[in-house]
């Protein structure tokens, strides 16, 4: 016979592990569906089972002369020098968002060559780069 | 000649804890229970040369002495003087330098303020934040040495990067090392105490205030980086989930785990392997943050100063730092009987430390995973708001419920005869979400859940402090912390719910309607400053409901050296909102991309937080006073 104490100890014990079980599989389940992949035109064209409704974020530069403002949204071509990708964004631009830097950009792919993105990421300084950027720029530029 | 003194002392500062640590080996082995007063001596020199040291760079920084290279990478002789003074630790080596005083100050205060503990268990911390500060000296001297000096001698310095040159950034850094630096006296203590075999509630409240005041100093150093992130990075939220930012939260998270339990420990005896753990992790968990954001190894928009050697020292130290800890804990875990009833505050208290766990968890799982998958699979992914907001916030609901609950209940064996009291709390609660979302605005269920959650914590709060105020009966420190939480949950909530955002392209002497506001760009002035020229955009807000016209001048300022812009954003506050504009410039076009926000009661997110950490000073001052 166990004793209530021991009968106890044993529901409480019990009942923590399933919560942190579910706990942790709440967690992981809530990553897998949230992360968010980081490609480059040339791996967006590569790839055979993109997801459109899948948020994505692209990086490259923004094409010399590719870049088109109105009073609602700017227009811009990301390239990594093999492929591009065209972008629509309405949104804030970081101040140092220019053609020919690098870029990030935050959104859905309506199709391989056009992207529409809601969110820009800010650099805080113009000799910052993301490290995807660099290996990027590595890889396609000599 | 002031990098020579520097190094002088850097190098002095290594041989007196080497001698620290030496003579209290040879005092652990003598008899008698009186630590002899050379070591409090030696202890005392040591922080004073330390403390002269940081002096010795600042002066550097104040005369703009370019020999050494902390001076020449960061600062510049056109700065204004408090920015050459906040430069010192705004840089990486600087900031090491803060890092080693902290350690020896709290190494000395320690040791000095707990006398009445024993001996041994004394001069076992002593000697572990001795090798500590040992590990940071060897680090600044080795890798990361400000004193180092430039040859041939440099004309100029090369600046502060200008988002670094603000009043809330050049505090931020000193509150956030009290925090977790802070941190290190309890990661010491803790290991003394395992190896003498000092556990019971008087190691408890050996390290008890030190818990406190680096939980209530971490508290602020979050709250300056947030304002500062908030009017300086021009997004016009407050917290990113930036892997920098969580950094900064791991800790905070096992520090309020830590004061809970360490109240278990006090009162009942119980829980001291869970309480070790607890400190050993919050120390492991502020070295981690460190290493993540000096190493580079993360992508974060506010990586500073990063550089992948200074990384692998850091994980060299961090590693030694783990295994230590557990070979110690495993050898000495002996298996104690918990005897605890479900019902009772201990076991509240216990789901206080399960939720501070899980938060843990979840922004350690978000922050780390980047890394394992780019390790493993090559694949470049990050993880982004959507994921912490949909794991963390659901679960602050019951939270928040059992925030509120815990206080009330009895240690040992609680009853539930106050269950009326709590069924009319939450009657209320609903009653008055039901109120907001009728006359404001409706919201999502789960914001609904959120907005009465925190409302049952407040209103219960709220009744506690009527108890204080008649009969003194509960304490109030808790009260003011609990009830800040609960406003700042509530906040948030309405926050989030109740704000207006739009964003545009407009030229100047254009107009822009949208919702109820109508919004010109009037022209632009030109100003030159001492160390950077703004561009000024004058920009009048009409507010079609009540007819007000506000203006409001949002800047974009342009550095020269470094070479950079900055956003200045343009906030009007009141106690009911903030008006929030950012202004930048398209690629040199004629187009400004302006970035229009309403936020509500944006102010008491604030004012929620500095309470927040006022209860944990006040709480330490009592304490301090009782004892």
């Amino acid at each position: 016979m166990l004793t209530t104490k021991v009968k106890k100890r044993a529901y409480l014990l019990a009942a923590t592990l399933t919560v942190s079980v579910v706990a942790i599989f709440f967690i992981l389940k809530s990553l897998s569906s949230n992360i968010l992949y980081f490609k480059s035109p040339t791996e967006i064209k590569n790839s055979n089972d993109t997801n459109f409704n899948k948020k994505i974020r692209v990086g490259g530069m923004v094409k010399k002369n590719s870049l088109e403002i109105d009073s609602e949204e700017i227009k811009f071509t990301i390239t990594d020098f093999e492929n591009e990708i065209m972008v629509s964004y309405s949104g804030t631009v970081p101040n140092l968002f220019t053609e020919e830097k690098g870029v990030v950009a935050e959104g859905k792919l309506q199709d391989k060559k056009f992207f529409i993105a809601d969110r820009i990421l800010a650099k805080h300084d113009e000799n910052y780069m993301p490290p995807e950027l660099k290996k990027i720029m590595k890889e396609n530029v000599k | 000649m002031l990098s020579n003194l520097g190094n002088i002392i850097l190098f002095s500062s290594v041989f007196l804890s080497l001698t620290l640590i030496f003579f209290s080996f040879k005092e652990i082995n003598s008899t008698g229970e009186i630590i002899s007063k050379k070591i409090y001596k030696i202890s005392l020199i040591q922080s004073t040369l330390i403390l002269f040291c940081f002096f010795t760079l600042i002066s550097a920084f104040i005369i703009s002495d370019f020999s050494l290279i902390a001076v020449y990478q960061n600062s510049h002789s056109a700065k204004p003087l408090f920015y050459k003074i906040s430069g010192t630790w705004g840089n990486h080596e600087g900031s090491l330098m803060l890092w080693v005083i902290i350690l020896t100050v709290f190494s000395f205060l320690f040791l000095i303020i707990n006398k009445s503990h024993p001996k041994n268990y004394r001069l076992y911390t002593l000697i572990f934040q001795n090798i500590l500060i040992l590990g940071f000296l060897f680090f600044i001297l080795f890798n990361s040495n400000p004193f180092s000096a430039v040859k041939p001698l440099p004309a100029e310095g090369l600046g502060l990067n200008p988002i670094l040159q603000d009043p809330a950034l050049a505090i931020h850094p000193p509150l956030l090392y009290l925090g977790f630096v802070g941190s290190s006296i309890y990661f010491s203590a803790a290991m003394a105490s395992l190896i003498t075999n000092y556990s019971n509630k008087f190691f408890a409240l050996s390290i008890k205030n030190w818990v406190l005041i680096s939980w209530s100093f971490q508290t602020f150093g979050i709250l300056v980086g947030s304002i500062w992130a908030y009017y300086e990075l021009g997004w016009g939220g407050f917290w990113f989930w930036d892997p920098v930012e969580n950094a900064s939260l791991l800790p905070w998270f096992a520090m309020t785990a830590l004061f809970h339990s360490l109240l278990v420990l006090e009162k009942r005896n119980l829980l001291y392997f869970w309480v070790i753990i607890l400190c050993l992790i919050t120390f492991i968990l502020s070295v981690m943050g460190t290493f993540l954001v000096r190493s580079g190894i993360l992508n974060s928009v506010h990586t500073f100063a990063s550089d992948p050697s200074r990384g692998l020292y850091i994980l060299f130290f961090l590693s030694i730092l783990i295994f230590s800890s557990i070979f110690l804990i495993f050898k000495k875990y002996k298996k104690n009987d918990y005897s605890i009833n479900s019902n009772s505050k201990e076991t509240f208290v216990l789901i206080n430390n399960w939720f501070m766990m899980f938060y843990l968890l979840t922004v350690l799982i978000g922050t780390l995973y980047p890394i394992f998958t780019d390790a493993l699979s090559n694949n470049k992914i990050s993880v982004g708001p959507p994921f912490y907001n949909a794991v963390i916030f659901p679960i602050v609901i019951l939270f928040l419920f059992f925030m509120a609950i815990g206080p009330k209940t009895k240690w040992i064996k609680n009853n539930f005869n106050n269950l009326k009291s709590f069924i009319v709390i939450l009657f209320f609660s609903i009653v008055i979400n039901l109120l907001i979302t009728f006359f404001f605005k409706s919201y999502t269920i789960l914001s609904n859940l959120i907005i009465i959650s925190s409302l049952f914590l407040i209103i219960s709060s709220l009744l506690d402090l009527k108890q204080i105020l008649i009969r003194g009966k509960f304490d109030l420190a808790r009260v003011i912390s609990h009830l800040s939480f609960g406003f700042l949950i509530f906040f948030i909530g309405l926050n989030h719910n109740f704000s207006i955002e739009k964003d545009f392209n407009i030229k100047v002497g254009e107009t822009k309607s949208f919702e109820d506001y109508q919004i010109e760009l009037k022209n632009l002035e030109i100003k030159d400053h001492q160390n950077y020229k703004a561009i000024i955009g004058n920009l009048s807000i009409n507010d079609l409901v009540n007819g007000e016209i506000k203006t409001l001048k949002p800047e974009i300022r342009i550095y020269d050296k470094p070479k950079t812009l900055t956003y200045e954003a343009a906030i009007k506050t009141n106690f009911l909102k903030d008006i929030y504009i950012t202004m930048s410039n398209i690629d040199r076009s004629e187009f400004y991309n302006i970035k229009f926000q309403k936020k509500p009661l944006m102010i008491w997110i604030w004012i929620s937080v500095i309470c927040l950490a006022f209860g944990g000073f006040l709480r330490t001052f009592q304490n301090a006073k009782n004892s």
